[in-house]
Order: structure tokens, then C-alpha cells, then sequence
């Protein structure tokens, strides 16, 4: 009897700490993905959850659950697939014209390139869509929003260098009423999160804006370049503080970094990924799928 | 820099430090608390697994558990397993034998590879006082070569630009023009690339091949998560890159990813990029980063630029000073001057020693341009108002916020947070000389 009583203690150890190994693995992946410790925790939590109230022990099913979590993640609580899910608006647009984007972020994350993405993709849907080259700052911003604008044959506002950002995003919106146009696409200059008088000057920007259209840009979107790790939290938060983020837009996820972080800042602040780039191409550039990400998270 | 780290690494050891002696479960507890930290750092998690396993086995060994100071222990055994993942540190350029020296920088998209070409030459130009030149290698990315060849020419850098050509034959045709041209340095500006990119590696692993680098490094983004590891390993095994230069780390990134990186690809992190100018690059201290981490700050660094620009017998006037209250204006200012010639507040206080930093910051608004005003009424001033501010009445207020461009509202917040800055700073320097050790420091040197 003593002896059973042993073996089973033995056993049930054994099982679970295998079980903790189990999970520690599941969480280990999930952190690998860059997303981030609490959210990563707050997922396996559900995920476990779950499977006590349901008595699931089988790998498949637990997959296919921890899919389901970061797509209501992703969906704003509302189940994969469901209406709530669908209703949810990919992107905004305003009724009277123009309607004004406005790009923020850290430097490097890809902002230029995205601009110019963004005015193919509403190009390609029949909008006229006219460029701002607010990136005052960096060497040959200009040059390379223009060349994009050349390419796709779009107008587009700028400065000398070193000009005021407001300014132009100001004769921007002007020459936008002028000739009709329908989208108004504002590049500024990446800026460190972490830099005070850049990030009062974005204020600023978005002041100008609401002065001129007598509403706040329809989109105040950050770009996240997908390779960074929790940072990228810390970024959108502060941003967000400053200028109210509307969304994300993820790029460079045709590296090997998926960008699990975004589930973060989702999870952390509430902020929906808007759009996804994922090559160097004008055309790679589509509205954010939850259920591709999902997928994509786990291949 | 690393300021994520060090914060909750300062938390950390200042409850342990509370304790008298440390209990296996104060152990256990400890590295629970190093793992998040390591990996909301974007470490990658097999490193923190080994670093683990190392402090353990350390602290374990070292019968931690029975010694007097047990926190002081972890502390160092924590602060040397740091130093030894960040390798043997950044360094000098080591020259080729015969000019020109050779370098090529590359990396993915975005990590600051043009900037730093430049700082780097500008680095060395000052430095070594070089002939430094550049080329422009990324005919990718649209007015990717303005870009260098304007910031060149804005640091007296020779470029070399070649259009309608691949960027194989660009390097070689550059580096042979540049030698002839006289250039001691050549540094090679690369196109951003994924290293999963078979035929853009292929590109640039032809342009190593044909121009042969003396050294090569990979441009790293400070703020790279868990994939900084496969990363680097990859562009090691293309390029076996001599070394690492980590990017945009005036960031409040927590730059785990210098840990792993090191620790993984074993190659030095050379250099570290630290803001927007051109000036703002270094020499990488493993050892100065590791204090950081640690909740030292990064003393080292303060010291060095400090020393560099306080004049010790003005200090020494100043102190006795504050202690006879005798505190005006001019000394005041002058101070002023002589802490901004180290670098702009918030970088300042990035390299001090404080606990909590990440909290009090976000209360704390470190703007230079309000530095400035303070600067521009006390400049107002006539010397007599200096030398005896509390002369400052009513309209003597009015004049000196017309004189500065400011309110009185903004003269009169100035007289108080002085007079308060009297105040602090006399019990501060009453308080200091009793207690040998700063309050705030996990031990002493």
C-alpha cells in the first residue's frame, strides 16, 4: 500500500511536471515570436483554462485553441469568423473629401515605403491620392517619396529641407481641396519615442491638420517594423499618448520575425493592426488578415 | 541606453538587498525575476536559459547562501556573467598594413547602415585624423545614395557614386578609384538585405569575394527582437563579419539583443549608435553597459565626459557655496554650462545612478529648450540681480521676462525652483559627506 501510494505520487509528479514542461514549451514559442512575456502568459492562461473546464489533453486541440485566443486578441474579443469579427472596419475613410493618413514612427521601420504602398493600393481602388513629404529631416527623404510619386504619378507637397513639417502638411491639405482629391498620405520623419521636442512637433502636425480639415487625420497610424522585439511596445505607447494612434501598419514580414508583437500592443493598448508589407515591391502591401497572421504565427 | 534592463534589475536587487541573507527561494525568486527581465528584453530565451544555468551554478558554488552579504554576491556574479555575454567589447579600427583599410557595413533593412556610415567615417576622421572616404553600394533603395552623398559632403567626406552598374562592380571601381584618389579608410555602404535572401547575399558576399574587406560589420538595430540571433548567425556565416555595430540605442530599447548576438555569434559589438547627429557614436564598454544594467548607471561614461569638461577648483568654489548659502546666479549658470557640455539632459540622466529611473521619468520632462530659457532670463540679468536675487521685485520681474522673450510668470517659477534648489542642494551636500556611500549604489568600488 505505502509502496502504491509512492508509485503514483511518482507518476503524478512525473506527469506534472512534465505538463509545467509542457506549457513552459508552449510559452517558450510563443516568446520566441516576440510576444512578449505577459501576453504570452495571459494567453496560456486562457488556453489552459480551457482545457481544465473541458478536460482537453490532446496537442491538435490545444493548437487550435491557442489560435482561437490570439484571434480574439486580434478581433477585439469578438470569436474568429463571427460577424462582430467581420463588421470590424479595415480602414477609415472620411465622407467629405480629402481624407488625411498620417504615418509616424522610429526611424528606419520603413515609413517612406509604406506611403507609397499605400498610394498604389488607393490608386489601384480608384482614389486620387496626393503625397506629403513631411520628413523635413532626414538626408534624401524627399528624394525618395518623390521618386516613388514619379512612379506612380502623384502629386506631391514638400519644403526645403529642414522646413517646418506643419507647413507642408498645411499646403498639403489646401492644394488637396483645390484639386479634389480624395486621400491626403502625410510621411514624417521617424523619430525616437523617446525624444521630446520630436514628439511635441508630431502634435503639432496633427493640430495643423484638425485646424485645416476641422477634424483629427482619419488615420494616425505607426509603423512597426516586424523584426523589432518588446520595444515596439513602449513605442506605441508613447506615440500613442502623444497623437492617439488609430493602428498599425507591420512591415517587413517577409523576414524571419512574424511580428508576434503586435499581439502585444494589441493585447497591452488596444491598437488593431491595420495593414501588413512583406516585400520590397510597390504592390506588397495588403489589409491585415487576423486569421492569416494567426496562421502565419504558427507555420 | 539598456535603461528597461537596469531598471528592473535595480527593483530586483534593492529587495534582496533589504534582506540580511539570502534563501534558496530568494534565489529561485531572484532568477525568475532575471528571466523576465531577459527576456522582455528581447534576449532570446536559450540565452537566458544558459545565463541562468551559469548564475546558478555560480552562486551555488560559491556558497552564496551562507555568506554575510549574500545580494552583493548575486550582484556580481550577475554583473560578471553579463560582461562575459557581451564578449571582450568594442574597440579600436585595426588598420591594413598598407593604406587603404577597407570596411564594409551591412544588414537588414533599416538599420541605419547609411547613418552609420558616416559616423563612422567621421569617427575615424576624427580620430585616427584619417583621409576617410565612402561608396555608395545601394542602388536599391530610392535616393539612397543622395542621402550619403549629402550627409558626405556636409562632413568633408569624399564619396563615390556610380550609376547604370551593379553594385559588385560599384565597390571595386570605387575602391580602386579611392586609392588612387589618396583615401587611408574606404567604408562601403550596402543595400539592406534579408539574410534569407539568397540572391541578394549572393550579391553581397561577391562584393567580399572581389574587393576582400579588411573588416566587415553587421549593422544591428538595437530594438531587434528574438530573431537577432538567426540573424546574425546568418550573416556570419555569409560574411564572417569582424564585428557588430548596434544602432538607435538612444532608444529606451532594453538592447537584449546585444547580448545574444555577442553570445551567439561570439564577435564583439564594435561600435554603438546613439542618436541623430553624426557625433553620436562610440566605442562599446561591455563593462560600462553591464553597471547599467546593474542599476549603477553608467557611471563610467559620466565621469569620463564630466572630468572632461568640470574644472575641479570651480566645483570646489561651488560646493562651499551651497554650503554657506552664499549661491548666486553666476555660479548658477556656469555650472549650467559645464553640465550641458556632457551631452543633453536626458542622456545625462540616462548615465546616473538613480532607482526607479523609468518611473520618475515619466513625471520628468528632460527638455533642453526649457534648459534654454532658464538660461536666456537669467542672462537678463544685470550682474547685480546675479549676484543678489532677492533684488528681483515686481518690475525688475517685468523687464528681465522682456529682456529673455519670456513671461513673468516664467521669471517668478525660476526665483522659486532656485531658491528651492538652494534649499536641496545645501542638505544634499550636509547629508553627502556623513554617509560614505551614495544611497542608491547595489555596492561600492
Amino acid at each position: 500500500m505505502q509502496r502504491l501510494i509512492k508509485n503514483i505520487s511518482l507518476i503524478w509528479n512525473r506527469f506534472k511536471k512534465s505538463n509545467e514542461d509542457f506549457w513552459l514549451e508552449i510559452e517558450e514559442q510563443l516568446i520566441l515570436n516576440d510576444i512578449g512575456v505577459k501576453t504570452a502568459a495571459f494567453i496560456i492562461e486562457e488556453v489552459k483554462n480551457h482545457c481544465r473546464k473541458e478536460n482537453i489533453n490532446d496537442l491538435e486541440q490545444i493548437k487550435l485553441l491557442l489560435k482561437k485566443y490570439i484571434l480574439e486578441i486580434l478581433n477585439d474579443g469578438a470569436a474568429a469568423g463571427s460577424a462582430k469579427a467581420s463588421a470590424l472596419p479595415d480602414y477609415n475613410l472620411s465622407n467629405s473629401i480629402p481624407s488625411v493618413w498620417m504615418l509616424v514612427g522610429v526611424n528606419g521601420v520603413g515609413k517612406t515605403s509604406t506611403v507609397a504602398k499605400l498610394a498604389s493600393f488607393f490608386q489601384n481602388a480608384g482614389k486620387n491620392v496626393l503625397l506629403a513629404a513631411a520628413d523635413t529631416f532626414r538626408a534624401a527623404a524627399y528624394e525618395q517619396l518623390d521618386h516613388f510619386a514619379e512612379q506612380l504619378d502623384l502629386p506631391i507637397v514638400h519644403h526645403q529641407r529642414g522646413s517646418d513639417p506643419g507647413a507642408v502638411v498645411y499646403d498639403s491639405i489646401e492644394k488637396a481641396v483645390a484639386r479634389k482629391i480624395d486621400i491626403v498620405l502625410i510621411d514624417t520623419a521617424g523619430r525616437m519615442h523617446t525624444a521630446y521636442n520630436l514628439m511635441e512637433e508630431l502634435k503639432k502636425i496633427k493640430k495643423v491638420i484638425n485646424k485645416k480639415i476641422g477634424r483629427d487625420p482619419d488615420e494616425i497610424l505607426m509603423v512597426i517594423d516586424a523584426t523589432t522585439g518588446q520595444n515596439a511596445k513602449h513605442q506605441a505607447a508613447i506615440f500613442n499618448e502623444a497623437v492617439g494612434l488609430s493602428g498599425i501598419i507591420l512591415t517587413k514580414t517577409d523576414g524571419t520575425s512574424k511580428g508576434g508583437i503586435v499581439l502585444t500592443v494589441k493585447n497591452e493598448l488596444k491598437i488593431p493592426v491595420k495593414f501588413l508589407t512583406f516585400g520590397e515591391k510597390i504592390e506588397n502591401l495588403e489589409v491585415f488578415n487576423a486569421e492569416k497572421f494567426t496562421d502565419l504565427l504558427f507555420s | 541606453m539598456f535603461d528597461f534592463l537596469t531598471s528592473k534589475f535595480e527593483d530586483l536587487f534593492y529587495k534582496i538587498r533589504n534582506k540580511g541573507k539570502l534563501s534558496p527561494q530568494d534565489l529561485d525568486g531572484a532568477l525568475r525575476e532575471i528571466r523576465l527581465a531577459l527576456l522582455e528584453a528581447d534576449v532570446n530565451f536559450k540565452v537566458v536559459k544558459e545565463f541562468l544555468d551559469n548564475v546558478k551554478e555560480k552562486a551555488l558554488g560559491e556558497q552564496i547562501l551562507e555568506s554575510l552579504s549574500p545580494s552583493q554576491q548575486v550582484v556580481k556574479i550577475v554583473n560578471e556573467e553579463i560582461i562575459k555575454m557581451l564578449g571582450s567589447g568594442g574597440g579600436e579600427i585595426v588598420f591594413a598594413g598598407k593604406p587603404p583599410t577597407v570596411i564594409m557595413l551591412a544588414g537588414l533593412q533599416g538599420t541605419g547602415k547609411t547613418t552609420a556610415t558616416i559616423k563612422l567615417a567621421n569617427y575615424i576622421k576624427n580620430k585616427y585624423q584619417r583621409n576617410v572616404s565612402v561608396i555608395a553600394a545601394d542602388i536599391y533603395r530610392p535616393a539612397a545614395t543622395i542621402q550619403l552623398a549629402d550627409t558626405a559632403k556636409k562632413y568633408g567626406v569624399e564619396v563615390f557614386i556610380q550609376e547604370n552598374t551593379d553594385p559588385v562592380s560599384i565597390a571595386v571601381n570605387g575602391v580602386d578609384f579611392l586609392k588612387k584618389s589618396g583615401s587611408d579608410v574606404i567604408i562601403i555602404d550596402t543595400a539592406g538585405r534579408l539574410q534569407i535572401d539568397t540572391e541578394m547575399m549572393d550579391e553581397v558576399k561577391n562584393i567580399r569575394k572581389k574587393v576582400m574587406p579588411h573588416q566587415i560589420y553587421l549593422v544591428l538595430d538595437a530594438m531587434t527582437g528574438q530573431e537577432a540571433v538567426n540573424i546574425a548567425q546568418q550573416f556570419n556565416e555569409s560574411l564572417a563579419f569582424d564585428g557588430i555595430i548596434m544602432t538607435k540605442l538612444d532608444s529606451d530599447t532594453r538592447g537584449g539583443a546585444a547580448l545574444s548576438v555577442n553570445h551567439v555569434t561570439k564577435k564583439q559589438i564594435k561600435f554603438i549608435s546613439t542618436g541623430e547627429k553624426v557625433e553620436d557614436f562610440d566605442i562599446f564598454y561591455p563593462d560600462r553597459i553591464a553597471s547599467r544594467i546593474l542599476g549603477m548607471g553608467d557611471v563610467l561614461t559620466f565621469i569620463e565626459k564630466a572630468e572632461k569638461v568640470i574644472d575641479e577648483k570651480k566645483a570646489k568654489e561651488f560646493e562651499q557655496k551651497i554650503l554657506s548659502n552664499d549661491l548666486n546666479f553666476v555660479d548658477f549658470l556656469e555650472q549650467m554650462k559645464s553640465i550641458r557640455k556632457i551631452g543633453s539632459l536626458d542622456k545625462i540622466f540616462a548615465m546616473l545612478p538613480i532607482q526607479n529611473k523609468s518611473k520618475m521619468l515619466a513625471n520628468v520632462n528632460l527638455d533642453d529648450a526649457q534648459i534654454n530659457k532658464v538660461e536666456a532670463i537669467i542672462n537678463s540679468m544685470t550682474t547685480e540681480e546675479k549676484l543678489k536675487p532677492f533684488l528681483i521685485n515686481g518690475s525688475r520681474k517685468k523687464r528681465i521676462a522682456s529682456g529673455s522673450g519670456t513671461t513673468t510668470n516664467d521669471v517668478n517659477r525660476l526665483l522659486k525652483q532656485f531658491a528651492m534648489a538652494q534649499q536641496t542642494l545645501k542638505q544634499f551636500s550636509g547629508r553627502g559627506h556623513r554617509s560614505g556611500q551614495m544611497k542608491g549604489f547595489p555596492f561600492s568600488f
